[in-house]
């Protein structure tokens, strides 16, 4: 069953007028999260967060509490609010800070104050132009109305908050590039370990990287309790979580559901949500969690929308697993779409966006761009196709999922995922590709 | 050569001091560059590197990393058209055609006036509203070619000079340094 308005928790306030104003937000007790947070000790707030189990909305899905509760105790610490959101198809956090932005400062705060950090950051993606501009008036009034600043609500408690804008790399969505993009670096990941900022991060101080959706869950988590929260949803995937729809379906956009209750068949299908394939078509293959994520097929409808029930899946790689929600965003292709194309954009995106540090990921990366742009414009060869097997499978070896590692990060791994799932659901269509010498849909 | 203008040293300045090291106030500073002259050319890097105390080449090492990021002239209105999964699902790619008719440049050049930078951008978030594009990082969701000529021509004759600001300026929105603290933690 859909959420009606008020059983929304994040994106509750999304279309009323002037809902990312500071007295549309008090007008909807707006800055009560915080005010209860301060009245409680840092270990009962991380206490309620544990107890919500809410997991990171970026994409990686690390129980939010947990990564709070590793934060190494040495001063000064920081937050950094991860809002670089660039993974494809992914639009969540766009929406949430246009719209809602003194929810994400609130969540910051509660954050901080939770994790002893000195200052947070907010780092918005460069591109979001008005949200930035958003965010920063948003903190503006949050420091006039007392929330931002020294002695916060009579509390005894002072942070400042710094407004970041990025420049346009996606690889800066993963954590400790973005802490190098902080440091006015380029965004080059940093080799693991440590696994955790929250051990060595900005500046080498300990550092929380939480994305903008898991923080603007704080406030309501904080108000009505971690209870509350993990009473919505089933096993390990609480809560309720907005997900991106986009593609074939009729009505594109990001919807909050509630996780497990929910299944892809009715967020793609349900009338309160996609509506089903345009044009009365059908459906061919999904992107379940956005462009790393291995795909699903119409096997997969029936599928809960929880992060265990995914990867648990029989999927279709060759070599075993699910997939994974990811970043929460579902693209949905239906029978008209070319799926070497489809693929193809994908293996181009992550040829450009590759850091270069790792050579699997570097070199891997533009030999799929190349071999599968060949294909697509008709001059491919039939041995193609396993070429493009055989180079995923040394950038992922084995090509299961959870992912095999190469690479100091996620993305060598993830950039042949959608190549390899569209040569095992349509290997027919690239062969088709090679014996017409062009594309059977152009 | 364009140096930052002593008003915008002085915003260089405050920005430097919200960070607790100066050289994170970097990719800002490109920004404020970028706000002043539309692209970053060497005397800008040069000054950059002055304001943070670090090399003209770190901070072209970085420049250089970033999409965003121009180290050569661009045009007036940078126009950036998504073809990314979703928009190449609803038509992304045959709009970056017809954008391309329309100005009369391929992707990744500029019209001859300087009026327009054309480029093809990965994903930009606004899925929903697929096709879409970015005038100077301000959004149009649903493009339509028709829609898109009238997009033009609205801003060839500056009739969106309000809602869309030149190519650089990313925020306006000011840090209020009245109620603000700063103390470098």
């Amino acid at each position: 069953m859909a959420l009606t308005q008020d059983q929304k928790i994040v994106t509750r306030r999304v279309g009323r007028p002037n809902s990312w104003t500071l007295q549309a937000y008090l007008d909807d007790g707006g800055y009560q999260g915080l005010r209860k947070a301060l009245t409680m000790t840092p270990e009962e707030i991380t206490q309620e967060v544990l107890t919500s189990n809410i997991l990171g909305r970026g994409g990686a899905g690390f129980e939010a509490g947990k990564k709070w509760s590793m934060m190494r105790k040495a001063k000064p610490a920081y937050l950094v609010v991860n809002g670089d959101e660039s993974e494809p198809a992914t639009f969540k956090d766009h929406m949430l800070v246009e719209n809602d932005p003194h929810q994400l400062v609130e969540g910051a705060l509660i954050c901080a104050f939770a994790t002893g950090a000195d200052k947070a950051f907010l780092y918005v993606r460069g591109e979001f132009a008005l949200g930035i501009e958003r965010v920063q008036q948003a903190v503006n009034e949050a420091y006039a109305y007392g929330a931002i600043g020294q002695n916060i609500f009579d509390s005894g408690w002072s942070i400042d908050v710094v407004v970041h804008m990025g420049a346009g790399a996606y690889i800066c969505g993963e954590e400790t590039a973005l802490l190098e993009s902080l440091e006015g670096k380029r965004g080059f990941p940093r080799i693991k370990p440590p696994y955790f900022p929250a051990a060595i991060g900005l500046y080498g101080a300990p550092t929380i990287v939480n994305n903008v959706e898991t923080v603007s869950n704080l406030p309501w988590i904080i108000t009505n309790g971690g209870a509350a929260f993990a009473a919505l949803g089933a096993g390990r995937s609480t809560g309720t979580r907005i997900f991106s729809l986009s593609g074939c379906v009729n009505r594109p956009g990001n919807y909050e559901v509630e996780m497990v209750k929910t299944t892809f068949r009715d967020l793609i299908y349900g009338e309160e949500y996609g509506g089903g394939i345009r044009d009365g078509g059908e459906l061919k293959a999904f992107v379940p969690g956005g462009a790393s994520s291995p795909w699903f097929g119409p096997q997969h409808l029936d599928l809960p929308l929880g992060q265990d029930e995914v990867a648990q899946a029989e999927g279709v790689l060759p070599g075993g697993g699910g997939s994974m929600l990811g970043s929460g965003s579902i693209v949905v292709m239906d029978d008209k779409t070319c799926m070497v194309r489809a693929a193809w954009r994908l293996a181009r995106f992550f040829a450009r966006e590759s850091c270069g540090q790792c050579t699997p990921c570097r070199e891997g990366t533009g030999w799929l761009d190349k071999i599968m742009r060949r294909i697509e414009d008709g001059a491919g060869r039939m041995e193609d196709i396993d070429l493009l097997v055989d180079v995923s499978d040394n950038i992922a070896p084995g090509l299961s999922f959870p992912y095999p590692m190469t690479t100091i990060c996620f993305l060598g791994p993830s950039s042949p995922m959608p190549i390899v799932s569209a040569i095992q659901m349509f290997r027919s269509e690239f062969e088709q590709h090679v014996e017409l010498g062009r594309c059977p849909h152009s | 050569m364009a140096r930052l203008s002593a008003p915008n040293v002085e915003r260089a300045r405050s920005t430097i001091a919200l960070y607790p090291h100066a050289r994170s106030a970097l990719i800002p500073l490109l920004h404020l560059a970028q706000e002043q002259d539309g692209w970053v050319d060497e005397a800008a890097m040069q000054h950059i590197a002055e304001l943070l105390e670090i090399t003209p080449a770190e901070v072209l090492g970085t420049a250089s990393f970033y999409d965003m990021i121009f180290t050569e002239p661009v045009g007036k209105h940078l126009v950036s058209v998504c073809t990314n999964i979703a928009c190449l699902l609803n038509g992304g790619v045959e709009l970056l055609e017809h954008a391309e008719k329309t100005l009369g440049v391929r992707a990744g050049g500029t019209t001859a006036d300087g009026e327009f930078t054309l480029e093809e951008v990965e994903c930009i978030a606004l899925c929903g509203d697929a096709p879409c594009l970015a005038v100077n990082w301000r959004f149009r969701g649903k493009v339509t070619p028709s829609a898109f000529d009238t997009l033009v021509d609205d801003l060839r004759a500056g009739r969106l000079a309000e809602e869309i600001p030149p190519h650089g300026t990313l925020c306006r929105v000011r840090r209020d340094t009245t109620k603000t603290s700063e103390s470098p933690a």
